[in-house]
C-alpha cells in the first residue's frame, strides 16, 4: 500500500493537467471503494460474531468440503507421483521386446496369445546382431515362495536374467552387488533380493551372504537392493522381487506355460531410443523369419506407453475424486446459501434501518457477500488444517500424501469462490429490499 | 427558504385490480427551521406522506423538490444518498441495531457517508453527549431504557447534520414522562436551528410544533399555525 502514493506522483509527472484532474477523481473513487470494502468487512465480522452458533454450523459444511477437496487432490497428486516414479525407475531409455503388448487396442488378444514365445535363442541372435543398444538382457518371470529359517514370503516374483540386466536398469544396492558374469554364465545359486523381501526375511538386517530358499532351492544372497519405493508397480516393484541367473529358472522352475523371454534393451540415450527401436524391429523380424508381408509377431514396449496409460488412469481418478469431493463442497455451499437466506430474512429490519440511514444497494450487497465469503474463508482455513492433520495421519500408512502450497492456494480460492457464489443470491435479495417494507417487517 | 416543496403528489397502490389512492393530491412547502406536525387518523395517508418526505419511497405522480433537488425522479442510489446526507430519522420503534452498542449505532450513517473512522468516532461521541448519553456509549440497546434508546436514535439522526429531522410517532412507545423528555429534546434541537417534521396522532404531542398539517383520505384537510403552542419548560 505504501507504494501507491509513489506510483501516483510518478503518474502525475507523466500526465498533463487535464488528465491529472481526471486521475484525482478516479483516485478518490478508488479510495471510496476501498473504504466500503473495509467497512463492509468490519460490519460482516460483527454480524458473524453476533451469530456464533449459526456461523459455526454453517462453516462445518465448508470445512468438510474444503478438507475433502484438499485431501483428495493431494492424494491424487501422491498417486500420480508414485506412478511416475515407478515408471521412471524402469528407465526412460528402455525398450522391452516381448510377445505381449503392454497396451494393446488394435490386435485381438488371441493373436498375441498365438504368437510364438520369444526364446533364449532369439535373444542370443538379437544380441549378436544389435549394434545400437548400450545393454541388453533377457528376463523370465515366475512366482515362488521365498524362505529363510521360519520366515517365508509367498508368491514372490522371481526374475531370471543375466549379469547384463543391472546395466539395463537404474537399480541401486544397499549392500552387495548384482551377480557377476561368471556366476551368471555358470548358473550359480546366487540371488539379489529386493528391499521389502530382505526386510521380511531378515528383520534384524544382515541379509548379505545368507542363504534363502526359493521354491525349495538354496540360494546365496549376493546383493540387497536399496528401497526403490515404486509401490504402485505391484509385482513389478523391484522391492518385492528377487533376481537369479536365468539358467536356474529353466533348471529348477521350468514351466511349459511360461510366457517366454522378455528382452530388456537400454538405448545409449533418449535420443537414440527411436533408432534402437527401429533396429530392434528389423533384427527381430529377421530372427523370427518373418516374410515382408507378415505382421510383427512381437511387441516393442516402452515406458512411454505406460505413462500414457497412467495419465489416463490418473485422469479418471482425478475426475471421479474431484466430482465426489466437489459434491461435498457443493452441499456445503448450499448450506451457506440457505443460512444466508435465513439470515437475510431474519435481518430484514436491520436491512431496512441500514437503508433508511443511507446504505445503498451496493453496500448491502457487499455486506452480505463479504459475510458469506468470510464464513467460507474461516471454514477454508479450518478445512485446510483438518486436511493437513488428515494427510499426516494417512502418511503414517505409507500412503504418499503431503499438503503443499498448491493445496493451500486451492483451499483458499475454492472457499472464497464458494463464499462469494453462495452469498450472491441471498445478498441480492437483501440489496433489493424496499426500505419501507423492510422497516415495517416484524 | 424552502427546504421541501411538493406539488400535487399522489401515491397509488394497486391491490389486485383495484387502485388505492394512499395520497390523492397533496401540495405543501416546508421552510428551514420550521417545526411541523403531520396529523391524521390511520388510513389518512400520513405514513405514505412521511415515507415520501423521507425519500424512502417515490410518489406515483407529482413533483418533490428537496433543497433544490428533484427527488421524484431519483433512482435508488440517489435516494439513499439524500437520506444519508439530508434526513435524520427517528422512529416509533427506535430501529436501532440491537447487536451494536450506542456508539456504533450513531456512527452508522457516517460510515455510509464515507467518513474516516477517527472523525466518525468523535462526531458520534459528541452527538451522544448532546442528547445526554455521554456515559452510555458502550451500552447495547437492550441495556438501555426506552427513553435512552430513543435518545440514541435522535443522536443518530443528528450526527450527519441533516437538513430535516423526520420523527414518526417518536413518543409512541414511551410513557408520558419519558415522552415529554424526548419532546423537550426536540424543542432544543429546533431551537438549535434544525427543521423538524413530526408525524403523530396525539394532539398533545402535535402542540409542540409551530404548525399542524392534518390529513384525511389522502388529502390535506387543514394546514394551520398553532396558536396555543406548548413550550416545554426547562427545570
Amino acid at each position: 500500500m505504501k507504494a501507491i502514493p509513489w506510483l501516483i506522483t510518478d503518474i502525475f509527472q507523466k500526465m498533463n493537467k487535464s488528465s491529472f484532474l481526471l486521475y484525482i477523481k478516479h483516485d478518490t473513487k478508488m479510495k471510496n471503494i476501498l473504504f466500503e470494502i473495509k467497512e463492509g468487512l468490519i460490519i460482516s465480522l460483527k454480524a458473524i460474531r453476533a451469530n456464533k452458533a449459526r456461523s459455526v454450523l454453517t462453516t462445518l459444511g465448508i470445512i468438510i468440503g474444503v478438507a475433502s477437496v484438499v485431501l483428495m487432490s493431494t492424494a491424487i497428486k501422491g498417486i500420480d507421483k508414485s506412478f511416475r516414479e515407478g515408471v521412471a525407475s524402469l528407465g526412460s531409455d528402455n525398450l522391452y521386446i516381448d510377445k505381449w503388448a503392454w497396451f494393446n487396442n488394435d490386435t485381438p488378444w488371441w493373436e498375441l496369445r498365438n504368437r510364438k514365445n520369444i526364446t533364449m535363442k532369439d535373444f542370443k541372435m538379437y544380441k549378436e546382431l544389435a549394434q545400437l543398444p548400450m545393454a541388453v538382457a533377457p528376463s523370465v518371470f515366475t512366482n515362488r515362495t521365498v524362505k529363510h529359517d521360519e520366515l517365508s514370503v509367498q508368491f514372490i516374483s522371481i526374475t531370471g536374467t543375466d549379469y547384463n540386466y543391472i546395466n539395463t536398469t537404474n537399480l541401486t544396492f544397499s549392500e552387495g552387488r548384482f551377480f557377476s558374469e561368471l556366476e551368471s554364465k555358470g548358473g550359480r545359486n546366487v540371488v539379489v533380493v529386493g528391499s521389502e523381501i530382505a526386510k521380511k526375511l531378515f528383520p534384524h538386517g544382515g541379509a548379505l551372504n545368507q542363504y534363502i530358499k526359493i521354491g525349495g532351492r538354496k540360494f546365496k544372497i549376493v546383493g540387497v537392493l536399496e528401497e526403490q519405493g515404486s509401490w504402485v508397480m505391484g509385482n513389478w516393484n523391484p522391492d518385492n522381487q528377487v533376481y537369479i541367473p536365468i539358467q536356474n529358472i529353466y533348471k529348477y522352475f521350468a514351466n511349459r506355460r511360461s510366457r517366454g523371454v522378455t528382452i530388456n534393451v537400454r538405448a545409449v540415450n533418449s535420443g537414440m531410443v527411436e533408432a534402437t527401436k527401429e533396429e530392434a524391429i528389423g533384427i527381430m523380424r529377421r530372427v523370427r523369419g518373418l516374410k515382408h508381408n507378415e505382421p510383427n509377431d512381437f511387441s516393442i514396449n516402452q515406458q512411454e506407453g505406460l505413462l500414457n496409460n497412467i495419465n489416463q488412469t490418473v485422469g479418471v481418478i482425478q475426475i471421479a475424486g474431484l466430482l465426489i469431493t466437489g459434491l461435498a463442497l457443493f452441499v456445503g455451499a448450499i448450506g451457506i446459501m440457505n443460512i444466508m437466506f435465513v439470515s437475510v430474512k431474519e435481518r430484514t429490519r436491520e436491512i431496512g434501518i441500514r437503508k433508511a440511514i443511507g446504505a445503498t444497494r451496493r453496500t448491502i450487497l457487499g455486506q452480505f457477500i463479504s459475510e458469506s465469503a468470510i464464513i467460507c474463508l474461516i471454514g477454508g482455513i479450518i478445512g485446510l488444517s483438518v486436511a493437513v492433520i488428515g494427510s499426516m495421519v494417512i502418511a503414517q500408512f505409507d500412503f504418499p500424501v503431503s499438503v503443499d502450497i498448491d493445496a493451500v492456494i486451492l483451499a483458499f480460492s475454492i472457499s472464497l469462490i464458494t463464499g462469494i457464489l453462495s452469498g450472491l443470491a441471498p445478498a441480492y435479495t437483501a440489496a433489493k429490499l424496499d426500505p419501507v417494507d423492510a422497516l415495517r417487517y416484524e | 427558504m424552502n427546504i421541501i416543496k411538493i406539488e400535487h403528489i399522489a401515491k397509488i397502490y394497486r391491490v389486485g385490480s383495484e387502485e388505492v389512492h394512499a395520497l390523492a393530491d397533496v401540495s405543501l412547502t416546508i421552510e428551514k427551521n420550521e417545526y411541523v406536525a403531520i396529523m391524521g387518523p390511520s388510513g389518512s395517508g400520513k405514513s405514505t406522506l412521511m415515507n415520501i418526505l423521507g425519500c424512502l419511497d417515490t410518489p406515483t405522480k407529482g413533483l418533490y423538490d428537496f433543497a433544490g433537488e428533484n427527488v421524484s425522479q431519483m433512482n435508488d442510489n440517489e435516494l439513499a444518498s439524500i437520506r444519508n446526507r439530508q434526513i435524520g430519522f427517528v422512529f416509533q420503534t427506535f430501529n436501532l441495531l440491537t447487536r451494536s452498542d450506542a456508539l456504533h449505532n450513531v456512527e452508522l450513517p457516517l460510515i455510509y457517508a464515507g467518513i474516516s473512522s477517527s472523525e466518525r468516532k468523535e462526531r458520534a461521541m459528541n452527538a451522544l453527549k448532546s442528547v445526554g448519553l455521554g456515559d452510555r456509549m458502550t451500552h447495547k440497546p437492550n441495556e438501555l431504557s426506552g427513553g435512552q434508546r430513543q435518545r440514541v436514535a435522535v443522536a443518530r439522526a443528528l450526527v450527519t447534520n441533516p437538513s430535516i429531522i423526520l420523527a414518526d410517532e417518536p413518543t409512541g412507545n414511551l410513557d408520558s414522562k419519558t415522552g415529554e423528555d424526548i419532546m423537550k429534546l426536540f424543542h432544543q434541537i429546533h431551537q438549535d436551528g434544525n427543521t423538524i417534521i413530526l408525524v403523530t396522532h396525539e394532539e398533545e404531542i402535535a402542540k409542540h410544533a409551530e404548525r399542524i398539517i392534518r390529513l384525511r383520505d389522502g388529502l390535506i384537510e387543514s394546514d394551520t399555525v398553532v396558536n396555543n403552542r406548548y413550550i416545554p419548560k426547562n427545570e
